[in-house]
């Protein structure tokens, strides 16, 4: 029995390692046991895609598209500060304006803003470093 | 050397006279393209691309020559409505030029004058026998300092019989939250929003340097209106309303995907002077057939809203965004679609999951200025493709309709840029 319960502690975090690094895709660390593109995606599809698109296109003159733009791919600061704080600036992209108001959405947790930021960048034809739950966490903290 | 040119010059001309006897006049029909210009029509109509390339093409107006203006909705180089003619006759307009150098969506014709608006402002210029402009650079400045917020800026006219314009001035909002569009948040209670927006202002249409205090506030709580025109039968105004957006992505609890795709109903109202069709309180369900209470005003999907607020004369399905209205009273179209509504569907964005809807033009009968309560798709095709998920996949979108003086429908894409021209050709 004991060393039944040994092998299962040897193998476990082998297995976790594996199907992370499997379903992980531009996320390196092997520490990502839970799959942040698979999660990114369920919040994007609640709280994102009505506006921007599920092809992160967005809607021409209302919502911005989210595919290469430098606001995805740009300063991750910027990114999560449109998340937490919202914004109704008009924005240029490409030559197009885009008239309607990023709600504000610091109702996510940190994880949720990290994974769904992690999943636009890494999707749409983007390629781009994760965002990370302190990352998030120190930009909130540092607004209240 | 030079008789030889000029022989071959004179019987280009002559050859070019001969095949195309209709030169100058528009007595004969111009022939349709073999693909209908890409859309789908009823049996014995036919369509062409009069025009296309020429900007984010919105409203559109045509003379009684047969010459096009069209708003843009941005100048291009400099020119923000753009005049087309066509020379010889054959449907497809051959000269372009342009002037006003501001973008808009609202154009109309009346009694030789041309009226056109930017985001703020309307503007009025005097035509001469042809249907010219006299002067472009110099319009008459009737309305400014209208309110423009960031969405739902467009401003959209039409004239009554009576020597006065009638302007849609948007809601800058979703439903007049608290934080806009965020879920979850709730109404202002008397929605601030509806002072200087989010209804349907009058003017005089001969008087210079109005704003709000010169007009009225002839009728509130209507949300969004691009596609509007007065019906003769009748003598009333009637509009068509952007519904509100979202239910589902604010209100989660209350509304799943599939209602909220469609839901609330793209709205046809006939307006009466002091009419209020109730946004942001209350919007209407097409399946309940009434005013619902607004989830942010403590609404749950049931509860009926105050009667105070009017009814649409017809309700189409949620998120369609109609931008184009036109009563119409040609003699060229069947009999049936005399003095009834055609509606410019621009196509939808708020509908997923779901795939998107709209990007035709439909047609609703009526009778005696009133709906029969039928509708059907006249035209449809537009975007080119069977399904459009994302309305970036649209290839052009309806926008503005016109009658031209030999009774065709002209339609505007703003996408491309393309001007459609309908046909019956049928027996």
């Amino acid at each position: 029995m004991k060393k039944f319960l040994l092998t299962i502690l040897f193998i476990l975090p082998l297995a976790l390692f594996v199907q992370a690094q499997k379903s992980g895709k531009a996320i390196s660390s092997p520490a990502a046991a839970r799959d942040q593109l698979l999660e990114g995606k369920k919040v994007y599809s609640k709280f994102c895609a009505s506006c921007h698109q599920l092809d992160g296109g967005g809607v021409p003159n209302l919502n911005p598209p989210l595919s290469k733009t430098i606001y995805v791919l740009g300063d991750k600061s910027r990114l999560i500060r449109i998340i937490l704080n919202g914004s109704n600036e008009s924005l240029e992209i490409d030559g197009e304006t885009y008239s309607n108001p990023m709600p504000q959405l610091d109702i996510l947790k940190d994880q949720e803003i990290a994974d769904v930021l992690t999943y636009i960048r890494n999707s749409f034809g983007n390629k781009a470093a994760a965002v990370t739950a302190p990352e998030v966490k120190a930009l909130r903290s540092k607004k209240k | 050397m030079i008789i030889p040119l000029l022989s071959a010059g004179i019987f280009c001309s002559l050859y070019a006279f001969k095949n195309n006897p209709s030169a100058g006049r528009q007595h004969r029909p111009p022939k349709t393209d073999a693909d209908n210009a890409g859309l789908k029509l009823p049996s014995g109509f036919g369509a062409l691309v009069a025009a296309d390339s020429i900007g984010k093409a919105r409203h559109i107006v045509v003379t009684k020559e047969g010459n096009l203006y069209v708003k843009l909705a941005k100048p291009v180089k400099e020119k923000g409505i753009i005049y087309l003619q066509d020379k010889n006759g054959d449907g497809r307009m051959d000269e372009q030029s342009g002037f006003g150098n501001y973008g808009g969506t609202g154009l109309y014709l009346k009694d030789g004058v041309l009226y056109a608006s930017s985001n703020d402002e309307v503007f009025s210029y005097q035509l001469n026998e042809k249907n010219e402009v006299l002067d472009q650079h110099n319009p008459a400045k009737l309305i400014s300092k209208l309110k423009k917020g960031r969405q739902h800026d467009t401003k959209s006219i039409v004239l009554d019989n009576s020597g006065n314009i009638y302007v849609n001035i948007g809601a800058y909002s979703n439903s007049c939250q608290q934080k806009d569009r965020t879920p979850g948040s709730p109404g202002i209670k008397g929605c601030p929003i509806l002072d200087s927006a989010g209804g349907i202002w009058q003017f005089k249409a001969n008087k210079l340097n109005q704003s709000y205090g010169d007009g009225i506030r002839y009728a509130t709580g209507i949300r969004n209106v691009v596609g509007l025109d007065w019906n003769q039968q009748n003598n009333t105004l009637f509009v068509m309303q952007h519904g509100r957006d979202q239910l589902n992505g604010l209100w989660p609890d209350l509304y799943d995907e599939k209602r909220s795709a469609l839901l609330p109903a793209e709205c046809l109202y006939m307006i009466k002077k002091g009419d209020n069709a109730g946004w942001p309180y209350v919007y209407y369900d097409q399946y309940q057939k009434k005013n619902i209470q607004a989830p942010e005003y403590g609404g749950d999907g049931k509860k009926e809203g105050s009667k105070e607020y009017i009814n649409p004369a017809l309700a189409f399905p949620g998120h369609l965004a109609p931008n184009g209205l036109l009563f119409y009273t040609g003699n060229q179209f069947p009999e049936k679609y005399r003095n009834g509504a055609f509606i410019a569907f621009h196509g939808s964005w708020n509908r997923t999951p779901e795939k998107q809807e709209g990007f035709y033009v439909v047609f609703a009968p009526f009778k005696d200025g009133m709906p029969t309560g039928e509708w059907e798709i006249f035209a449809d095709g537009f975007a080119g493709t069977d399904q459009v998920m994302s309305p970036r996949d649209a290839k052009h979108r309806p926008c503005g309709l016109a009658q031209g003086p030999d009774g065709s429908l002209y339609v505007t894409d703003d996408v491309k840029g393309t001007v459609y021209r309908i046909l019956y050709n049928g027996k």
